[in-house]
């Protein structure tokens, strides 16, 4: 047996969607940031609860980079496959490179399971020798897991749902980890079922002792931590960090939280989330419909709330008459998208950043809404803050954009302290001399007069009003003067955001990558990488797209060329060409996957090199 | 605080009312002003909400908070502000077209909530605002620009579907019948619970007369029934008839052969009895008015904040620093 250091793995977990391949990842990743590893992980899992057994549309996959660098993607290529069945093995071999590990359960390569995922009689991948550019480790996890609790009276469908944890045992051993933050976590999960904690327990211990001992697995791994900045660091999940960050904008702001939501795939978590925190005022209300979980939130808001709403593309295309009315109204709302793959109901566990012009432009009439994105899991907090920070003290709806990648995707995050976060001024007033409903401040804000202020009773509504006294109006200049002041007051909001800056590399030069949302992590890899070899590249990455930071247009003057890369046909770019005139390049993928970093890499060479 | 002393006149906004002459909104508005000084609420405690429909301007015209929204999401708006706020009385201004066809959803699930709120529904069985297309209570038959040979949709029974939805107060009132109409609000506004209150309204331009048997002094004795909680129901000229029970079948009989004790005995608890008479729907029977049915049932803003004080007792106030930490760190020097 070998031992070996490296500087950074990629692990694919790859099963049946009944496997526990989910939680066994999450398990790696939990234990892994723990010991100080850097990392990025990636679910990637079917639409279908149990999508049919053994098919190739019911593998369920998570993966894992983890290194003593810094991570900021899940990584390109796999360094080792973990298949509980061939079909996991087919669906996601491309994804291993040449001579990596295939840890396999051969359970899962039986007769049934070879039809199930399309092999020919007598064909098995394992046996004709087409693994042979892989290091292949076999075992039979179904049977070993079982023989490891004859002891215990579980039924053997409870026994088998133990097998994820003979393969984290296993995988632990190999990168020289230790069972316990596991062990805690199960003592925790299985509290009332003290023989159903006992299995797994068993179970997971014998997947660590069976790579000790047995012959087939030849080497073992050292991945030291990773030299990241020093401080207190946590691991977060984006929709976690979303839902934290809501709460810490109520906290700051003094206003309660509530949360109107209909479930939806991959935002339901928030709303899971925030209903555990009842105990900082959380109101979270599971609405009707899509459309009643945002009017809910506007009348939260009326009633001087922080209200929020969370949903997908398809919700939001619901909510588009209730959001111009929040316009129309100027309360302060959060309307967060965690997009998915699109148009309709898409590819709803797959990511894309499709939705970009339908916080834009979504509505009817002259609606412009600022518009905030997040662009890592740990970032969605600070985001999400933002977005609450910006409709609050400017008076307006506000989009939080978040994706289905960084909203299950998962990193280590130096969390902030109370101490460290902004203040949030609130436009409550209760003042009554002179109080008109529509009369502006110099960031053109109305004030909020919440019921219950006596002397302030006044009516809102969704028809045009007369300025200041927001009295109905009919009057056609009137109109033109309320639609140009409503626009001017989210531009204004530029002037109350951040310059943008450079991520990496200088601020002039031949390549600009522009871009926006989950892209982060692969641009920043194919940028550093780039830096290192010499390149002209730059990286800016922006969170604030409507309204853009002021500085932008200077910024994209600095560049020969400018590429914009996004997980969809080409929105960030319509945006940018329209305000700009400039002749920015699109990088578009529409897989629902994420952007390799070599793809952007290969791109940006390309353009450097002037093609 | 102290409740202020108030007149109707206080509760009237400077705006000008834009209803068409002859619309029974003015009936409705003027005995909701009227009522408003007696429900001992501050005037800034009180909000209106309305969805869109001619009833659904209403807000505008009270001196109160208020808000004029989208089309069927009154309810809905109004069960977010009173999560938000169960310390406000929120009134909900909503039509049949508003309420039972676009906003039915969110009004079927405000009652089975039960947040308190008072529910208003102005039913003249015509879309008014958009000039005169049939509504989801227009008869079958009813011809109108949108249905030139006769409606053939069977029309919803308001009351009936609510009571499905089990809505915890239920009751009837129309706009020719002040005095009724205002004991009706007041005891929609004392229910805790969300109250449904159907106020037949004569839109005179799209729909005159949809309800003239039952206002009209030839007819309405024998076509309505005002019901009292205790009270046989009786009715006709000097109450003549009455309506008696045979198994679950109601029967109308002459008071000339009938004792009263023989009578249906109207029972507001009575959940069984209150949907039976929902279905006096037809020209059989006449058409009841007052309080069907009245529930005592947990409010949802009340069992929303018992959680989150539950929560609080549990884990004690949430405390953002511990939030941000989470329950693993990791230290790098």
């Amino acid at each position: 047996m070998t031992q070996e250091t490296v500087e950074k793995v990629v692990i694919f977990f790859a099963g049946d969607s009944g496997d526990g391949i989910q939680l066994a990842g999450s398990q790696f990743t939990n234990t892994a940031a723990l010991y100080g590893n850097d990392l990025s992980t990636f679910p990637d899992f079917p639409a279908e609860i149990r999508a049919p057994q053994g098919t190739l549309a019911g593998v369920s996959g998570f993966q894992i980079s983890f290194g003593s660098t810094e991570i900021f993607t899940p990584g390109d290529e796999c360094d080792v496959l973990v298949v509980m069945n061939v079909a996991a093995l087919k669906a996601n071999l491309k994804r291993l490179k040449k001579g990596g590990a295939i840890i396999v359960n051969t359970d899962g390569f039986d007769k049934r399971n070879l039809r199930l995922a399309g092999f020919e009689d007598g064909e098995n991948p394992l046996s004709d020798n087409s693994l042979s550019d892989y290091r292949v480790s076999e075992m039979n996890v179904t049977k070993l897991t079982r023989e490891c609790l004859v002891d215990i009276t579980l039924g053997v469908k409870e026994k088998d749902r133990c097998k994820n944890m003979f393969v984290l045992g296993f995988v632990y051993w190999m990168y020289n980890r230790t069972l316990e933050h596991t062990i805690e976590f199960l003592t925790q999960k299985f509290k009332s079922k003290p023989e159903v904690l006992e299995a797994n327990i068993k179970v997971l211990k014998a997947g660590y002792n069976f790579a000790d001992t047995c012959e087939i697995s030849s080497s073992r791994f050292e991945v030291k931590p990773a030299k990241m900045s020093s401080g207190t660091y946590r691991n977060i999940m984006g929709n976690q960090a979303t839902a934290i960050g809501l709460i810490a904008a109520s906290q700051q702001s003094g206003l309660d939280l509530f949360y109107g939501s209909y479930p939806i795939t991959p935002a339901s978590d928030i709303l899971h989330e925030l209903a555990k925190h009842k105990n900082f005022g959380v109101k979270s209300f599971q609405a009707e419909d899509e459309i009643a979980a945002v009017s809910a939130a506007i009348g939260a808001a009326f009633g001087g709330a922080l209200g929020v709403t969370a949903t997908s593309g398809p919700g939001v295309a619901l909510k588009g008459e209730a959001i111009g009315l929040a316009f129309m109204l100027e309360l302060p709302i959060v309307i967060v998208n965690v997009q998915r793959g699109g148009p309709s109901t898409g590819l709803p566990t797959k990511t894309e950043q499709a939705d970009l012009l339908q916080a834009m432009y979504g509505r009817n009439g002259e609606a412009p809404i600022p518009v905030v994105s997040a662009s890592t899991p740990s970032d969605c907090f600070e985001a999400s803050f933002e977005a609450c920070r910006i409709a609050i003290e400017h008076m307006t709806p506000v989009f939080f954009l978040s994706d289905g990648y960084i909203a299950n995707g998962a990193e280590p995050w130096m969390y902030p302290q109370t101490k460290d976060l902004k203040d949030i001024s609130v436009p409550i007033t209760t003042k009554t001399e002179d109080y008109l409903p529509y009369k502006r401040d110099e960031k053109l804000v109305r004030e909020w007069a919440i019921p219950g202020t006596a002397g302030l009773e006044h009516r809102l509504g969704g028809l045009e009003k007369e300025a200041e006294t927001g009295n109905v109006s009919y009057d056609s200049d009137n109109h033109e003067y309320m639609v140009k002041i409503r626009a001017e007051k989210v531009e204004r909001i530029a002037e109350f955001i951040p310059l943008q800056k450079v991520d990496s590399g200088e601020v002039k030069g031949k390549v600009l990558v522009l871009a926006w949302g989950s892209t982060y992590g692969a641009v920043k890899t194919a940028v550093k990488e780039l830096l290192a070899d010499g390149f002209s590249v730059s990286h800016a990455h922006l969170r604030y797209i409507n309204p853009l930071p002021k500085n932008l247009v200077e910024l994209l003057s600095g560049f020969d060329k400018v590429l914009i890369p996004e997980i969809n046909n080409g929105q960030l770019i319509k945006i940018i060409r329209d305000k700009y005139l400039i002749d920015a390049i699109p990088l578009n993928k529409i897989k629902g996957t994420p952007f390799e970093a070599r793809e952007i890499k290969n791109r940006i060479k390309e353009l450097h090199d002037g093609k | 605080m102290e409740n202020k002393e108030y007149t109707a006149k206080d509760f009237s906004s400077d705006q000008e009312v834009r209803w068409c002459p002859g619309c029974g909104d003015y009936s409705i508005l003027k005995q909701v002003q009227s009522v408003m000084p007696e429900i001992g609420v501050d005037k800034e405690d009180i909000v209106f909400i309305s969805g869109i429909g001619c009833s659904s301007r209403f807000p505008y015209y009270m001196n109160t908070y208020g808000m004029h929204s989208i089309h069927g999401r009154a309810t809905a708006i109004a069960s977010g502000l009173k999560a938000a706020r169960p310390d406000l009385s929120v009134w909900i201004i909503t039509g049949d077209g508003d309420s039972l066809s676009i906003g039915g959803n969110h009004l079927i699930h405000l009652l089975r909530r039960n947040f308190d709120t008072n529910i208003l529904l102005f039913n003249n069985q015509i879309y008014g605002l958009t000039k005169g297309q049939y509504s989801p209570t227009s008869e079958k038959g009813k011809k109108t620009k949108s249905t030139p040979m006769g409606s053939i949709d069977h029309p919803f029974n308001p009351l009936a579907l609510c009571m499905g939805a089990d809505a915890t107060f239920i009751a009837r009132t129309m706009d020719r019948d002040p005095k009724h109409m205002r004991e009706m609000l007041k005891l929609s506004n004392d229910h805790k619970g969300s109250s449904l209150l159907e106020i037949y309204q004569n839109c005179n331009v799209f729909n005159d007369g949809a309800f003239f048997g039952m206002t009209d002094k030839a007819t309405k004795m024998n076509q309505t029934l005002f019901l009292e909680d205790g009270e046989p129901l009786l009715f006709g000229e000097n109450k003549s008839k009455g309506i008696k029970l045979d198994g679950f079948k109601p029967i109308v009989v002459s008071m000339e052969d009938t004792s009263a004790d023989d009578l249906w005995i109207h029972d507001e608890k009575d959940r069984v009895k209150a949907g039976l008479l929902t279905r006096f729907f037809d020209d059989e029977m006449p058409r009841p008015f007052g309080v069907f049915y009245s529930e005592d049932r947990m409010l949802y803003e009340d069992a929303l904040v018992g959680q989150i004080e539950e929560a609080k007792e549990l884990k004690g106030k949430g405390n953002l620093d511990n939030l941000l930490k989470g329950s693993n760190t990791w230290s790098i020097d």
